[in-house]
């Protein structure tokens, strides 16, 4: 059976099942290898990607569910030029091994689109991805940054 | 060269090393160019290559996985280089035995093959003999452990290998103009003619500096002259890191490769009797079902599906006669035996245990559970075996030439035979470490029943959470006598292990009268070092008991451990700057506490201030933790500092979480639900101090870790009144009804 995705602004038709999941089709299939693997029943975040404009946990949405939406990966996120999150991180020096920061980054620049300057609380409950080597204060402190420069907000 | 007979030969009874450099004089450039160099660019040393354009690459005989040592040890290359910052890049060195790390310590500072130890510079002579025990004890010569990149690597290796390339760059402009080599001084990448105010750019004279020889002993820079080490540098990993293009081993794609799911016996160590492939007999792309001595894994023409198919099938697996194995079975095993059981001796000072008469006598026993790595990259290996035998393997671990050698050995290949790609790791902590490659035998003999085919084999979560080598659960007695001021006199502590005894048991404070001892437990749960290794429960047990001492003497925690460690100057400054910064002493509100804890481990000190907030329900909030750290002087301080911080988080999420429980021999947790992390919501404000020494420098991966769990108990015990002797803290009821009143 043929899905139409939409991936980074083009239309793949994947002979796929309907049920299996984004995550393995966008790296496996696609060959974007920037969304990770991390747990594979939406606990930990690291597959995030954006369906049109929202953040969702990939390894766990079947593919058949987002056909021909618009479904957006980390590799198109700076592609241009940095987005103002990646741009914050490297400020900030947030990644260590890296591996959650597709994910993080994902989430935060969906979550910043709904609410530009969050406190931390706000950004608390928002963003629960796992991060193990513990980038977790330079994630707030990239995001206050960000929250700063849009004049509200930013802490608690 | 074979490899063992190339480090053994090295490692002189002497405890001189001798490998490497002068085995090879001047094949070794010319076969390193070959491996890893690219047009217009050669190898003017082991670590360093030249570019026509200026571009200086530091080769790093480490893996990336996280802690930023790419930056660390580029910084201390270029800095004994007078590079220009912005022409520095750093890649990872091939998995070749001519990159083996033991140069780091041999290369240069043990170049020849007899040189004594007094050659060595007086300041570096303690950490030499240190660099090349913990080289003796790894040999595996590419391992990435015991937070020993700068402390070693750095030190013995890239600042001598940029001393040596600067002055083989001088000596090139010298021979260029025919003046004296002293007439030249070096400057942001180039040769300056003082004199004349003639210069030459580096690139310029790269190919002709190339063919001096290193020098064995260059001068390297005062501490003083230093220009980049010590100062923050902004991580050179990490802009690949932002856009997803670092490729971690679990992103190799190789043309028709198949991937495979694996489940391994859930009883560790027990066997695959039987597997029916009914089930999965219809389903799409299943290519074919490998079974190995204790474990069964699918191969399919993609991961979901081999997935979904594994988790279809129900093979049969004995228990290897450990089915009745529990948590609380190994409970009782370790109390027995610290009780009834026979003790070894580790070490005594003073009159030891004998002493115990002479005070008051205090008992406590803590305990620590087994611990899962959990790194976001869950363990994977890529390889392809083709049939006339050869192995190429793609992975990301904790030493690339050492994993060559195992895949080989594995095999049953000469390592000639096999070419290893050692890939970033998306965290390990221990896990990836020699010993541990359990995934890289899985993923080499599944592709060594399909001859041609590449195979990617990736643990899902579960079986990654649920088939690591854990962080061991350790129970520890210790009795002390006090004086009538509630100083001790005697301090005695046996603990279980499955291992040797450990010399981080051994306490800092100043105890006249000391005893050590062991008792054995045989447990067939796999274990193995855990970020900070046994500092992560030592560093518990030795800062619950000394802070139990302290209230039980009516003696403040901070000014008690002071008055321990009247001979320790630096862990005294460490300990009063982490207090005076946390604000140590102002009054804190109803249910909130503070709890201090230093551990020295890896050559660095660490204090940590923990505030906690106890609610009247018992939920437990880290609001702050205040951190002070020595580890002589931080190569890249904001480096550092992020290695403290996420050392307050993974010991964080340890303390208030962590635990692998066993039942019926196998190991409960799966999956993130059930072994939970410190998320934002939980993340507390972490300021953290470096107090410079003269010490020598320390490590930063690991020491940040061990003082957080004593320091947050010791806060829940201000705060509460309750002490916790077993971690995780979540097992514990700290309401208002169960505290005393």
């Amino acid at each position: 059976m043929e899905i139409r995705l939409k991936v980074n602004g083009v239309v793949h038709d994947l002979d796929v099942e309907p049920d299996a999941p984004l995550l393995w089709v966008i790296r496996d299939e696609l060959n974007l290898t920037g969304t990770k693997f991390g747990c594979g029943i939406a606990a930990c975040g690291a597959c995030t990607v954006h369906v049109n404009g929202k953040a969702m946990r990939s390894c766990s949405v079947p593919v058949g569910s987002v056909a021909n939406e618009d479904i957006r990966t980390i590799e198109d996120l700076g592609a241009s030029s940095l987005n103002a999150v990646q741009e914050a991180w490297i400020e900030h020096q947030v990644p260590q091994c890296g591996y959650c920061q597709s994910g993080m980054i994902m989430a935060v620049s969906a979550f910043l689109e709904t609410n530009p300057a969050p406190t931390d609380d706000q950004l608390a409950a928002a963003i629960t991805n796992i991060c193990r080597c513990g980038t977790l204060p330079r994630i707030r402190a990239a995001v206050r940054s960000l929250a700063a420069r849009k004049g509200v907000g930013g802490s608690r | 060269m074979n490899r063992r007979k190339f480090l053994i030969g090295g490692a002189t009874a002497a405890g001189a090393l001798i490998v490497g450099y002068t085995v090879w004089p001047s094949g070794r450039l010319g076969r390193a160019n070959l491996l890893a160099a690219k047009p217009a660019e050669r190898f003017a040393t082991t670590w360093i290559k030249l570019a026509n354009d200026g571009t200086i690459t530091i080769v790093v005989p480490h893996c990336d996985m996280g802690t930023g040592i790419f930056t660390s040890l580029a910084q201390m290359a270029a800095d004994e280089l007078d590079a220009d910052w912005t022409q520095i890049r750093a890649e990872t060195a091939p998995s070749d035995p001519l990159f083996a790390n033991s140069a780091m310590a041999e290369g240069f500072a043990l170049e020849e093959e007899n040189m004594a130890l007094e050659s060595i510079p007086n300041s570096l002579r303690g950490p030499a003999v240190n660099s090349m025990r913990l080289i003796a004890e790894y040999m595996d010569l590419q391992t990435t452990g015991g937070s020993c990149a700068v402390r070693f690597t750095g030190m013995y290796g890239m600042r001598i290998a940029g001393a040596a390339v600067r002055e083989m760059l001088v000596k090139a402009a010298a021979a260029r103009m025919n003046v004296p080599v002293e007439a030249f001084r070096t400057e942001m990448s180039r040769v300056i003619h003082v004199p004349s105010g003639t210069n030459f750019g580096y690139g310029e004279l790269a190919a002709e500096a190339a063919k001096y020889s290193p020098s064995a002993h260059p001068n390297l820079k005062a501490r003083s002259a230093l220009k980049l080490i010590g100062k923050p540098m902004q991580r050179i990993d990490i802009p690949a890191k932002v856009n997803g293009a670092t490729q971690y081993g679990i992103d190799t794609q190789l043309p028709d490769m198949w991937y495979g799911a694996i489940r391994i016996s859930p009883v560790f160590g027990s066997k695959l009797v039987s597997v029916s492939e009914a089930p999965i007999a219809q389903n799409r792309g299943v290519k074919k079902v490998v079974r190995l001595d204790d474990a069964v894994v699918v191969l399919a023409d993609r991961f979901w599906r081999a997935r979904n198919a594994i988790n279809a099938l129900e093979p049969v697996f004995d228990n290897g006669g450990k089915g009745d194995v529990s948590s609380k079975t190994i409970r009782d095993q370790h109390l027995a035996a610290l009780n009834n059981g026979k003790v070894k001796m580790d070490r005594s000072t003073g009159s030891g245990a004998e002493a115990l008469k002479n005070g008051t006598v205090v008992e406590r026993v803590y305990n620590v559970p087994y611990l899962a790595h959990a790194p976001m990259e869950p363990v994977n290996a890529t390889a392809l075996y083709k049939k006339e035998g050869t192995l190429e393997v793609w992975s990301g671990t904790q030493d690339g030439l050492g994993s060559r050698v195992f895949c080989a050995k594995t095999a049953g290949l000469h390592m000639d035979k096999v070419t290893f790609h050692l890939l970033p790791s998306g965290g390990s902590y221990g896990r990836r470490l020699p010993d541990l490659w359990d995934f890289l035998a899985y993923a080499v003999k599944t592709a060594m029943a399909v001859p041609g085919v590449p195979v990617k084999l990736i643990y899902t979560r579960e079986q990654d959470m649920q088939h690591d080598f854990y962080r061991p659960n350790v129970t520890s007695r210790f009795r002390a006598a006090v004086d009538r001021d509630g100083i001790p006199v005697a301090w005695v502590n046996n603990y279980t292990t499955n291992n040797d005894p450990n010399n981080e048991a051994h306490i800092l404070y100043g105890v006249p009268n000391q005893a050590y001892g062991t008792v054995k437990i045989p447990v067939h749960v796999p274990t193995g070092p855990w970020r900070s290794v046994e500092a992560s429960w030592h560093g518990f047990f030795i800062e619950s008991f000394i802070d139990e001492l302290a209230h039980q003497a009516n003696r403040d925690p901070l000014e008690y451990r002071l008055a321990l460690l009247k001979e320790k100057p630096r862990h005294s400054a460490t300990l009063s700057l982490a207090a005076e910064q946390a604000g140590w002493g102002i009054p804190l509100s109803a249910g909130c506490g503070r709890g201090i804890a230093m551990v020295e481990c890896f050559g660095t000190i660490v204090v940590h201030v923990a505030e906690v907030e106890v609610t009247e329900g018992g939920a437990v909030k880290v609001r702050r933790v205040t951190t002070a750290a020595d580890c002589g002087m931080a190569v890249n301080p904001d480096g550092f500092k992020a290695q403290m911080e996420g050392g307050v988080i993974f010991g964080l999420s340890a303390a208030l979480y962590g635990e692998i429980t066993i039942d019926h021999g196998a190991a409960v947790q799966q999956n993130f639900p059930d072994y939970d992390v410190v998320r934002l919501a939980e993340c507390p404000a972490i300021e953290v101090h470096i107090h410079e020494s003269d010490a020598p420098l320390g490590g930063a991966g690991e020491p940040g870790i061990p003082p957080v769990a004593p320091a947050v108990t010791n806060a829940i015990f201000a705060a509460t009144g309750i002490r916790i002797r077993e971690l995780p803290i979540k097992n514990h009821a700290l309401g208002k009804a169960t505290r005393a009143s």
